[in-house]
């Protein structure tokens, strides 16, 4: 075994405590360890081990076509996997150079925008959970519950959703799937309302949080953070507005900016992301609406060469079989070049690298993954605070293991 | 004013005359080469000008290519301006018999995990960086895993023919 597991030299003697925070600690919510050095209660240092869970993506990538790579970015950060689904059929439309109907990119932003929320939605009431109320992450979950079902009338599944495809969606919306929507716009305000009471101007959740895992603008820029940890800071940094892509400058909104970078900052600004996304979804299903006739019913691009046909046209007609057989084989026609895209995930800048070589299969890609990034600043974030706050600090940057390992 | 590919290009190659090669703009983010020793005086260079001001590192892996004889891995590095909101990706290639490499934690600390998975899974030697033991995979791995030379399906297996639906 390596030597960072082994105890260190005179640990006997030594005046500290050794504390291991994890693999499978309930406040590390995932599976990562930190071996903590306490001077009583507080963190003199900490170390991290991560790669748990790690699967091999990028290299089980490298042997497979790229649809099939949509399942595999859904385990990355498994709270908003639609919103990675939607990056790597993003990237990939990008390396292709297909164009997608507006009625689809209004269509992706509302499910990313959901998936958001659904992330952000976690991620806060968790923080309210490790720092004793528990109540509102049980009253938000209905909630969420609430957008899963809609991704699950929309693709079939709800936590690893693959929701997609290359070139727009599998099938059209049902209309149940807009009433559950419509149900959550009208419903959901309400529930954000009440848990924003419960915490915001909370005297003890305040009295927790303020001051606990700080990060000035400039370490954080530094350290690589991205998505609300790092506008919690204060950098107004979202790809949707500095790149944007799926139509994202189609709509109005504002990107809400903290100050200190700490617990509450990154608590008050996802919980002011989750209104911002509200109003995008808002607005998304207004020009969803606003489609007449035949633009009503697209739900993908026309692309027969990478957008698989509709069954019944692959017994009947020609053409369709022959696509159908191509695109399931792997063999539809792949451009060699090399492109990065990002989309804004549940945590920042998710980002693929692709390169293809022509093959059936990229040569190489990689998921720039945010939390992997970010998580390197967490040893400097805890120092010399306190064992609860450490916690804390770990629950409001949303550590998600599947992220960080890929 | 904004920043173009030009400028970049520009003062690029006023800086580094004749070294940076391969000046490409694939799907409109401009790319180059650089020789493996100038690695961190490009990085610098980008990180100080004060028209260029690259200093967020958005990301950093190798790529392997078997058939470059001598110049085997690429490092690659995607650099962004967020003033200007311009992106850039630079490569440089080295040696899989002494993959050397200045590391570039120095200048980012995000470059710490970012070249630990480097070395993890290709084997970049990354000179001057702190903490270079392997991060994803276990500690006992004797291998770089990502190379090309090991494939990912089970070698012991012989009923999957790859002549007719392999790479």
């Amino acid at each position: 075994m390596s030597d960072h597991i082994l105890l260190p030299e005179g640990s006997i003697e030594k005046q500290t405590t050794t504390l291991n925070l994890g693999p499978t600690h309930p406040a590390t919510h995932g599976v990562f360890q930190n071996i903590l050095e306490l001077d009583g209660e507080r963190v003199m240092k900490s170390t991290s081990t991560i790669g748990y869970i790690h699967r091999a993506f990028e290299k089980i990538a490298e042997r497979r076509p790229l649809y099939q790579i949509t399942p595999l970015t859904d385990r990355l950060n498994y709270c908003s996997s639609p919103i990675n689904n939607m990056g790597w059929h993003i990237t990939c439309e990008k390396l292709l150079g297909l164009e997608l109907p507006k009625r689809v990119d209004y269509l992706r932003v509302i499910i990313m925008e959901l998936a958001r929320i659904s992330d952000h939605l976690i991620c806060n009431s968790i923080v309210g959970v490790d720092s004793g109320a528990f109540s509102g992450f049980l009253y938000v979950m209905q909630y969420r519950e609430l957008i899963y079902e809609i991704y699950e009338e929309v693709c079939g599944s709800r936590l690893t959703t693959t929701i997609g495809r290359i070139g727009g969606f599998e099938r059209n919306f049902t209309p149940a799937a807009f009433q559950k929507l419509e149900k959550f716009l009208k419903e959901y305000p309400k529930v954000l309302k009440e848990f924003e009471n419960l915490f915001t101007r909370n005297r003890i959740f305040m009295d927790r949080t303020i001051g606990c895992g700080p990060i000035s603008a400039e370490r954080a820029l530094n350290y690589g953070f991205t998505g609300p940890n790092l506008r919690a800071a204060g950098v107004d940094y979202d790809v949707r507005v500095h790149t944007p892509y799926s139509s994202y400058q189609d709509f109005d909104f504002t990107v809400p900016v903290g100050t200190t970078g700490d617990c509450y900052d990154r608590f008050l600004v996802r919980n002011e992301e989750m209104w911002q996304s509200l109003s995008i979804i808002e607005q998304a299903f207004q020009k969803v609406k606003e489609f007449k006739g035949a633009d009503a019913e697209v739900f993908h691009a026309d692309v027969p060469a990478y957008y698989l046909p509709e069954k019944k046209d692959v017994y009947t007609k020609m053409e369709a079989l022959i696509y159908h057989f191509k695109i399931v084989m792997g063999e539809a026609e792949m451009p060699v070049g090399e492109v990065y895209s990002s989309v804004e995930g549940g945590n920042g800048e998710l980002g693929f690298y692709l390169i293809s070589d022509g093959g059936r299969t990229p040569y190489r890609l990689h998921f720039r993954r945010p939390c992997f990034i970010y998580y390197q600043a967490f040893e400097e974030l805890v120092k010399g605070g306190m064992l609860s706050d450490a916690v804390i600090t770990m629950s409001s940057l949303n550590l998600i293991a599947g992220e960080m390992d890929a | 004013m904004t920043l173009t590919n030009e400028t970049i290009q520009l003062k690029l190659t006023e800086k580094f005359p004749d070294q940076l090669t391969d000046w490409q703009e694939p799907y409109g983010m401009l790319t180059f080469t650089a020789p493996k020793d100038l690695n961190l005086k490009v990085l610098q260079f980008l990180y100080d000008d004060a028209e260029l001001r690259f200093q967020f590192l958005t990301d950093l892996q190798a790529v392997h290519y078997p058939d470059n004889k001598g110049a085997e891995l690429a490092v690659v590095y995607h650099l962004h301006n967020l003033v200007d909101n311009v992106r850039i990706r630079f490569k440089i290639f080295v040696d899989i018999e002494k993959p050397d490499v200045f590391s570039a934690t120095a200048l980012y600390r995000s470059a710490n995990h970012m070249e630990r998975e480097t070395y993890d899974f290709f084997g970049v030697n990354f000179v001057g960086h702190p903490n270079l033991i392997r991060i994803l995979n276990v500690d006992e791995m004797d291998y770089f895993p990502m190379r090309k030379q090991y494939p990912v399906e089970d070698q012991s297996r012989i009923d999957k023919d790859d002549e007719m639906f392999g790479r």
